[in-house]
Formats: structure tokens, sequence, C-alpha cells
């Protein structure tokens, strides 16, 4: 049990030190991969933040929830509609967004903790996909129902409506507009704030309790401990992550819809997590990177594209090539999607980190330091 | 006054670079990649010109996306001057000489719009941000359209529209930036009521069934009203989850309901099996009031034809074009993409081709790929020769006015392509409207800088 | 009173569809504790071998018709289908028929699908966490749903129904009400039947033979059974081809009522999972009556009557019932202790 000695805090003070260092240069070493625009690497920040959160709960407590988009999408609609009454400043509606997420987490997560396994998945979907429907048709007043809920100049705005009526309706920091590569430069510092704080809530007492309420929940009751609100504690705490993802989404890009709240939201969410290998601090966010990655970029491939890139190839060698590969980029980036969840869960269980690290070992012979955490929280994962 | 900052914006760059610097120091190539001395973003500085085709390739409209994308890759050739032209040749007045655009050849990029405003917004940010698009078109949903047509309008470049039938496009939610070629729903209104007074007389009842989200109620309004116009009583409007697959659950009720006519405000997935269901459950050949039952889709498209079979046959609707019209343009295109794909094309395919040989126009007359002078050449445009006949791009809404086709699903089609029937071309007097009904505000033009 | 009575077979139509749907997923938990998120996937299998088969019937014979040009200058085509031009009148018959002949068809092809996915993938995933089974089938559901995108398209396939049973049916001047008060599809009709039949062809199975017996032995303790001697993996993997026979059939006849596209088992994946909870885990019955109960709120929840005090009640019916449930009795209507609470 050496998880708060200082030999460890200080392996956890390089890991975050490199992750920064790695975060804060993406739009350098991206470049080669053709990913290093604002939109996509707001994206990766993004979806690493609601897929590090939904690890808090998944990850260490084996809770699978079906609806953590509903906490994204309740964030977004915070977010905006913190723009739309007190102004484009992107902190109050971080703030905004976090709590009111939060209550709802509080609430879903009440009535859904009460029961385990599939039943929860299940809780958790149900209240998602009522929040979905709701929002897409019902409450369209508040959420502008498939158009989307955006700013317009009409709206109060009290702290710089008034007066202002000329300026971009962006969210802007103290001047600083959160598009483009500031709005970057924004969420990977968030990013890296509450990545620093997923650790040391891995680190935390209160971590090790929900990775024995994942153990063994029964043994933990036996020994007189209610685990339910350490349970409930961890799910608002991820509800609070989807929250402050959404409201992030919404402060590079002005606009919320109730498609982010879909079943189909918070299962990617899922994948993400267990592509990148749950239970993992770094997993998560790889997993995320790499969907978005293949949303964006495979999908934009098209026949034009891939005869350039088989321009080498004698021309009826390259026509065999490109109709083959056209079956798995543009409009079938989805099967390349799924082969790849099928073979990283087949041939790498525990995501795409132990396959890294099989990698390492097998070019360092032996684990390199920073990674024994993660090593150690994934053999936890893999004991169970 | 723009929501990406790619290229131009130095200024953002600096002011990051302040609060992370050493990090930010490092970004800078990125920036003056295309940091040119243009006036408007995204400028072409080489000898291309990049178009960004952003349509559905997965999801429900998947094969209306790809019927879009085919127009698109016939309208860069023939704006490139290859293929036999199309309707360059019957395109006037037309600027356009088959030499590229302005001298450049055209390059396009294309993306994923997933049916989702997410996707679509990231897709078209990518072609922006990445590829350097001047111009981004396509679409299939009026969500999508609208979530795209007003990042375009922020990020400061021009969107044509693809399939987007909802008044909001061009009323409510218009922007400086954005041209619809597509009819909307205001026009299927005002072009059917009259054909289906004749068809189905003045007294008659009609029970609408309409997709619960923001396009589905402007369709059920504006049908509500033309129809009540021509003296129909409108029994009951009920609205249906999107995508609600079974709706034997709302169709029952019609039945009993004292309607005689049932309308049905759905597209796509939900259209095909609303109307299959609805004919499975004898709407067709049920008697109420002493007259003849009757079923009317408002916005119809070839490919729910071809997804509902049997059920069109005989179902009045409204569609924007059709391959079987009568006039030059038509023929020209029908002809240059039924060679190169071996079969007609949609009139989503259509309206994609005009729209994107509609900007080539305007960028040559105007001189310049600037977003603020391409806007002024498009506005109060008219033309005719693109299949449409004589057709205006209204100045105050960025609407195109040009004749409407009630279409009739087809009682004995001779090929598999022919499925839909014209009933007639209604003239654009019939459909024009008042700008001002809708409300909304163009804005002023974004270039981007 | 008609309405209700409408809204009552609406109900159980749907409720069929659910149950079929349900009680194959609760089987492949029940028996091998997998987390089966393909079976969407196999219900559109089913259908799309109606479809397959559709078209293998009405594959046309090509000619080139010489008088004729499209309007894109091509020569015009003649196309009779082969069926007809080989068989004549039983090939029109043939092909009126193809939906209840393509549960000739499907059988085999689910059953060697299901046992081939048992086989070859679901078998290593026993001792895996659950989410790896959700990721992996997950993942499968997607492949198989984009290689039928890539050869039938993305757009919806009609399918006719035969034509003897493709008009409605007077219900009302069966009960004695009057003419055309109650009409209801022939169709539907026959699927409500059918897919009692063949629910009630499972139990019987699973409770009248040998076979039967022992696989719900082995789902009551699986390691009791095997210690007996008895190879119950063997039985469990036909359990699966038979859950999957059991989807597939109910996509084929469905084809008639909801024109098939490639989507269509993502869209019932979510609600036969909810169906299936409700029921409660490993429960058959539970399965089949949860399916039926909320296709009946479900219809109901969609009259006028009712949305116009709860607005948009339709729309969320299914997961406010699966709450209310869900709380109210842990582990759904018929669920046993101890299945996939972990």
């Amino acid at each position: 049990m050496d998880f708060l000695d200082k030999d460890n805090l200080q392996n956890d003070l390089i890991l975050i030190a490199i992750f920064a260092v790695a975060i804060l240069t993406m739009p350098i070493w991206l470049e080669p991969f053709g990913a290093s625009y604002p939109d996509l690497m707001q994206k990766f920040a993004i979806f690493g933040i609601f897929a590090t959160g939904f690890n808090i709960l998944f990850g260490l407590t084996g809770y699978l929830s079906f609806g953590h988009a509903a906490f994204l999408g309740v964030g977004s609609y915070t977010a905006v509609w913190s723009f739309k009454l007190l102004g484009m400043n992107p902190i109050p509606a971080l703030i905004a967004a976090v709590i009111i997420a939060g209550v709802f987490a509080l609430v879903i997560g009440f009535l859904s903790l009460r029961r385990t396994g599939i039943y929860f998945s299940i809780l958790t979907l149900a209240f998602a996909q009522m929040c979905y429907n709701l929002a897409y048709s019902v409450l369209t007043p508040i959420t502008n129902g498939e158009t989307g809920l955006r700013v317009l100049r009409s709206d109060p705005r009290i702290f710089d409506g008034n007066g202002s009526d000329t300026g971009p309706l962006v969210a802007s920091l103290f001047g600083i507009e959160m598009t483009g590569m500031a709005g970057f430069y924004f969420c990977a510092v968030v990013l890296i704030l509450v990545s620093w704080l997923a650790i040391m809530i891995f680190r935390s007492p209160f971590g090790l309790m929900l990775k024995a309420v994942k153990t063994n929940q029964n043994r933990m009751g036996y020994t007189g401990l209610n685990t339910r609100p350490y349970a409930l504690a961890a799910f608002v705490i991820s509800g609070m992550y989807a929250g402050l993802a959404g409201a992030l989404m919404c402060i590079t890009d002005p606009l919320a819809g109730a498609e982010r709240m879909q079943w189909t939201a918070s299962g990617e969410v899922v994948l993400m997590t267990i592509l990148g290998g749950a239970g993992t601090l770094m997993g998560p966010m790889l997993g995320a990177a790499l969907i978005k990655y293949f949303e964006n970029i495979f999908s934009a491939f098209n026949e034009q594209t891939l005869e350039h890139v088989f321009s080498f190839m004698p021309e009826g060698m390259r026509d065999a090539t490109v109709s083959l590969a056209g079956l798995f980029v543009g409009e079938g980036w989805h099967l390349t999607l799924g082969l790849m969840f099928m073979i990283v869960v087949i041939f790498l269980p525990g995501g795409i980190i132990e396959g890294l690290r099989r990698l390492a070992k097998a070019v360092f012979g032996r684990k390199r330091p920073e990674q024994s955490h993660a090593a150690r929280d994934d053999a936890a994962q893999t004991a169970r | 006054m723009s929501i990406i900052k790619t290229g131009t914006s130095r200024r953002t760059v600096l002011k990051g670079g302040a609060v992370f610097a050493g990090t930010a120091l490092a970004a800078p190539h990125l920036f003056v990649r295309r940091a040119s001395a243009a006036d408007y973003l995204n400028a072409p500085t080489g000898s291309t010109v990049t178009l960004g085709f952003n349509v559905p390739q997965t999801g429900p409209y998947a094969d209306e996306g790809a019927d879009e994308l085919r127009a698109y890759q016939l309208a860069v050739e023939h704006l490139n001057g290859d293929g036999d032209g199309g309707m360059l040749n019957t395109m006037k007045p037309t600027a356009l000489k088959g030499n590229g655009v302005l001298g450049k050849k055209v390059e396009f990029v294309t993306g994923d719009t997933q049916t989702k405003s997410d996707a679509a917004r990231a897709s078209a940010k990518r072609m922006i941000e990445k590829d350097g698009a001047v111009m981004i078109t396509g679409g299939s949903s009026s969500g999508v359209a609208i979530a795209v047509q007003s990042l375009c309008q922020e990020a400061g470049v021009i969107f044509m529209a693809g399939l987007t039938h909802s008044n909001d496009t061009t009323g409510k939610d218009k922007r400086a930036n954005g041209f619809r070629h597509f009819f909307n729903a205001y026009m299927s209104g005002a072009a059917l009521a009259p054909v289906l007074e004749k068809a189905y007389g003045a007294d008659r009842r009609a029970y609408h069934l309409t997709a619960d989200y923001t396009w589905g109620w402007t369709q059920e309004e504006s049908i509500k009203n033309s129809t009540e116009n021509i003296g129909w009583e409108t029994v009951e409007t009920v609205r249906t989850p999107l995508g609600a697959g079974d709706f034997s659950q709302y169709i029952t009720p019609v039945l009993n309901s004292g309607a005689d006519v049932l309308i049905l405000n759905h597209y796509g997935k939900d259209m095909v099996n609303s109307l299959t269901q609805a004919v499975q459950f004898g709407l067709k050949d049920k008697q109420a009031n002493g007259k003849n039952f009757e079923i009317v889709v408002p916005l119809y498209s070839e490919l729910m034809a071809q997804g509902a079979g049997e059920a069109v046959k005989g179902i009045f609707g409204s569609a924007n074009w059709d391959w079987k019209l009568k006039n030059p343009g038509t023929e020209a295109f029908v002809k240059s993409f039924g060679q190169k794909y071996g079969q007609p094309p949609s009139q989503a395919a259509q309206t994609c081709y005009v729209q994107t040989l509609l900007y080539a126009d305007a960028c040559e007359r105007a001189g310049t790929f600037n977003p603020c002078a391409v806007i002024s050449e498009l506005e109060g445009f008219e033309f005719d020769g693109l299949g449409n006949g004589p057709t205006l791009y209204r100045a105050a809404d960025h609407q195109c006015f040009k004749k409407v086709l009630v279409v009739k699903g087809n009682e004995n089609p001779t090929n598999q392509y022919d499925l839909l029937e014209i009933v007639e071309e209604v003239p654009v007097e019939q459909v024009m409207y008042d700008p001002s009904i809708f409300g909304g505000e163009l804005g002023s033009c974004n270039p981007g800088v | 009173m008609d309405q209700i009575l409408l809204q009552i077979l609406n109900g159980l139509d749907k409720g069929g569809a659910y149950a079929l749907i349900a009680l194959g997923l609760t089987l492949i938990f029940g028996t091998l504790g997998v987390v089966n998120f393909a079976h969407g996937a196999l219900f559109m299998l089913g259908a799309f071998c109606a479809v397959g088969l559709y078209q293998l019937l009405t594959l046309e014979m090509v000619s080139i018709d010489p008088n004729n040009m499209t309007p894109w200058g091509t020569p015009a085509e003649i196309r009779q289908p082969y069926i007809e031009a080989w068989f004549g009148e039983a090939g029109s018959t043939m092909l009126n028929f193809a939906v209840p002949l393509s549960i000739l068809v499907a059988i085999p092809i689910m059953l060697v699908i299901g046992i081939v996915m048992e086989r070859g993938l679901v078998k290593h995933f026993y001792r895996r966490p659950h989410a790896e089974q959700i990721l992996v089938t997950f993942g499968l559901a997607i492949v198989l749903q984009e290689i039928i995108k890539v050869w039938f398209g993305a757009n919806p396939i009609p399918i006719p129904a035969p034509e003897a049973v493709s008009g409605s049916a007077d219900i009302g001047s069966w009960f004695g009400f009057a003419e055309n008060a109650i009409s209801y599809p022939w169709w539907r009709l026959v699927y409500l039947l059918f897919s009692v039949a063949v629910i009630c062809a499972v139990f019987a199975f699973l409770q009248f033979t040998t076979f039967g017996m022992v696989v719900r032995a082995g789902m009551a303790d699986r390691e009791t059974v095997g210690l007996l001697g008895i190879d119950i993996d063997k039985r469990f993997t036909i359990m699966f081809g038979i859950a999957a026979v059991v989807a597939g059939l109910a996509g084929v006849m469905y084809t008639p009522i909801l024109p098939p596209d490639y989507h269509m088992g993502m869209d019932f994946l979510v609600l036969s999972f909810v169906v299936v909870v409700v029921g409660g885990m490993g429960s058959l019955t539970g399965a089949v009556a949860a399916g039926f109960l909320l296709g009946i709120l479900q219809s109901f929840a969609s009259m006028t009557e009712i949305k116009s005090i709860f607005p948009g009640i339709d729309q969320i019916i299914i997961y406010l019932v699966a709450v209310a449930i869900l709380l109210v009795r842990p582990r759904g209507l018929m669920g046993r202790k101890g299945v996939m609470e972990g």
C-alpha cells in the first residue's frame, strides 16, 4: 500500500509533466498524421476529458454506465444558456455546466445505484434516452430541438450583451476568442488539470475504496461499510467531468444539439474507455483520440485521395487497390472502426495501453518506471 | 469576426502564445501555411481551388449522400472542362468557360455528416481549417444544413445548401453566407394545395402525422395553412417520434377520426415506414365521408419512393426537380449523369450539381473567391437552363424561386427509375412569398478575416 | 372501444416482435452469460435473408431493347424475372410467397451464422469481463451491417407480403361490430400468430425434450451438469444457434411491415435490451411478458387522449416503465438472483 508515498508522488509529477508537454505540443507532432488542425485537437482534448471522467466511474468501481452522454448534453445546454443569459465568458459557463451536470448525476446516480450490474446499466441508459427524446421534441423551447441551441444577438447576455452587438458570438476569455488554436489551448489546459485531478483520485484512499467496491462489493458490505455513498460520489464526479466536456464543446463552438445525448454517444465513451484500456490512467484518452481520428480523418478519404496515394502503382493494380481500400475509408470508415474494436479486444485484452506496454516490454526488456502505475492499475483490472 | 482562426489570425495566436508561452512558440508553422496577405479566409494561392462536399456517407441517408457526391464529382469534372460539359452548355447567362474557376483547377475534399449536427460541423471545420476549402456544400437534413450554415457564416466561407426543405434554412435561421437552391415546405404547400383541390375537392378533412422535430413542424404548419385556404378542415395533427419504426399505433386512430385525407409530414425512413404501413392498414382502399380515402406525402424523393415500393402508387407529393422534365438543362444533365453512372440523377443530385455551378459562376463573375463579392453576385441573380426553368436567387433571403413540381407515384412504371410521374409544373408566382413572414436576419457577409 | 381494441392489437403485434428478439437475447444471457450486442444485427441479417431471396427470385434477364433509348443515350433494357421466364405461373407464385419461403432459407443460414459466431468468437469471451464482450460484439455488429450496406445499399428495400394477406381483415365483423369499423392488416395478424407460435415452440423445446431439459439444468447450474459428464458446451452452442434463428425469423417476418435497411438492427438493439432487463435477466417467460407489456403500453401512450395529458409521453414511455419496474423490482419482472449483477 504505497499509493501516497513520496516516491510515487514524484513519479506522478513526472508523468503529468510528460503528459502536459505531449498535449501542448500536439500541433507539432500531430502534423504528419494530418490531425494538427484546431477542431480535431479540441475534440481530442474534450473527449479525453469525457473518457477520463467516465473511467473514474467505470475503471475504478466497475459500474458500467450507459447514459453518460446525458451529462455531456446537460453540460452543453447549461453552457449555452450561460452564454445567452450571462455573456460569452467561458468561466461561468464551465462552472454552471459542472454544477448542473453534477446535480443531474446526483439524482440519476442516486436512483440508478440502487441496482448493480446490467440493471444499473439499463437504468442509466433509460434516463439518458428520456433526456434525449424530450430534448429533441417536447423540450424544444429550452433546447431548440433538432436545430440545436445557439446564442442569438437578441439574447440578454447581461455582462457583455448590450452595446457590443457587432462582436462575434463566440466565447471569449478576457478578450481571447475561444476558437481555433486559443480554444485548443484552453481545452488542453483544462484537460491537464483534470487529468491531474484524476490521478489524485486514483491514488487517494477514496480511489482505493472505489477499487475495493469493484473487486468485491459483498465483502465490503460484510465489513459493515456502506459502499453506495462511495459509488455515488464517483458517479457524480464522472458526471461532472462529462458536464465539463460538454461545456468545452460549446465554448469552442457555441451550439448544443440533442443528439449529443443519444445512446450511441453514451456507447461511444464506453468504447473509447475500453478500447484504450479501462482502469488505466491514459488509456481512455488514447481511445478517445483514436475514435475521433477515425471519425474525422478516415471518413474524409475519397477515391480521388486514394488514387493520389496509390499513384505509384501500375494502372490495373491501382484500380484494384483503390476499390479495395475504398471499402475501408470514406463511406466505409465504420467498417474499419468495427474491425478495430474486434481486433483490439480479441488480441489486446486491456486495450491499447496493454499493447503499448507489451511493445515497450519487447523493446526495453523491462517496464519503464513512469509506466509502473498504469501497469499496476492494469493488473488490478485484469485480475478481476 | 470569425469562429475559425487558422491562417490569418495572428492576434489570437499571439495572445494564446502569451498565455501558454513556450508551447505556443512551437505552433506557428501551422499558421504560416496560409498566412497570406489575402483579405478573406482560405484564399486559394496555388493553381487550384478547394471545395468541400459535406454529405451523409453513413446512417440512414447514406444512399442520398452517395448520389449527391456523384453529382458533385460530375460538376467538378464539367467545371474543369472534362466530360461533355453537362449543364455548362445550357446555363445562361454564364461566365464559366470550362477551364476551372478563375483559371484555377477545381479540387474537392469530402466528409461524412452522419446526419448529425456535431459530426457535420466537425467535418466542415476540418475542410475549412485543414483543407482550406473556400466553399462548403451538401447536407440531407435541415437540422444539419442549418448547423453547418451558421458555422460557415461564423467562419467566413460560403455555404451552398444541398437538400434541406425546412422553412427555417432561409427563414428564421437564414445567414448572409448561406444559399439554398432547393425549395421549402411553404412552397410545397402552395404548390400542392390547388392540385389537391382539383383532384380531391375542396371539402376534405385532413389528418396530419408529423415527425416531432422542427422540420416536421414547419412542414405541418405550411401544409395546414395552404390546405385550409382551399377549404379543407384539419381534424387532428399528431406528432410521432423520430425513427418510430412501427407507426401502427398512430395510424389506427386515423381510420375512425372522421378524416378522409392522411398527410404524412415525414421524411426518409420515417416516411417509407409510415406510408408502407398506412397502405397496409388499407387506408388507400377505404371510404370515409362518402369519398375515397387519400394519402398525401408533401415532400417526395426518388429514394423514398424506391424504399416504399408499391405503396407510393397514386400518391401526391411535391418535388424540386425530376429527371423526366423536358428542358435543355435537364436533358443535358441527365445525359452526362446517366452516361457516367448508368442511372438517372435524383433531385438531391440535381440541386447539389446546380449549387456548385452557381457558386463557380458567381466567383467567375466576381473575379475573386472573396465571399462578400461572391454573395453580391449571387444575390438577385437570375438564370435559366439549369433544369428548373427561369430562376431567381432572391437577395432578401438567399432562396431560389422557380417552378415547383407536383408529382404522383407512378401507377405503371416502365422501368425501375420511373417511380414518380410529373403532374404539374407549378409556376413560380404561385409559390412566391414575402421574405419577412418567417422572420430572421441575414446579417452581413463574413469573409473570415 | 374500437380504438382500445385496435391499440391492444397494435401492442400485441409490436410486443410479438420485441418478445422474439428479447427471447433470443435472453437465451444467450441465460445459457452463456454473454452480453450480445450483435443480436440486433442477427435480426437484421434475418431480414436480409428475405431480401436476398427476394432479389434472387426477381433476378432479371436483361436484354437490349432495339427500339428504345434511355434519356442518357444508352440502349434501353427489357427486364424479365428469370423465374417467370422459366417457370411461368409457378414462378410468379413463388415470387408472391417470397417472404414465407424465406423462412425455409433463413433457418439454416441463421443456424450456421449463430454457431459460427459462437465457436469462432463468442466462445473466447466467456471468462472475459462483460465490457469486453460488449465491445467485441458491438464491433461485430458494425462489421456485419457495413457488409450488408456494401452489398445492398443504405436505402430501405421494400418486400411485399403475399397478395392473399396484403390487405386488411375486417376484424370488427367477427365480434359483431359494424362493418369496417375495425380492420387490421392480415399480415400483422399473421405476424402475431407466427411470433406466438415461435415462442411456444421454443418453450416446448426446452420443456419437453431431453435436450431442452439438459439446457435448462445447465442454465441453473452449469458446473454440476458438467460434472455429470454431459457436454454442456456443445448444447449451449446449439442454443446460440437457435437464438440466432429466432432473431432471424423475427426479422424475416417483419420485412413487409418495415422495409429493411442495414441499420435496422441498431434501432432495435437498445429496445430489446430494455425488454430483456425489464423481464428479468435469465428469465424466458419474463422476456416474453415484458415484450408484450411494453408493446401494449407503447401503443396506449401514443393515443392522442393520453398525449394531451402528458405531452411527449409516447417518446419515453418504454424507458419510464423500465425505470419504474427496476426500482420497484430489483431484478425486473421475473429475474433470477445473481445473473448479470456483478
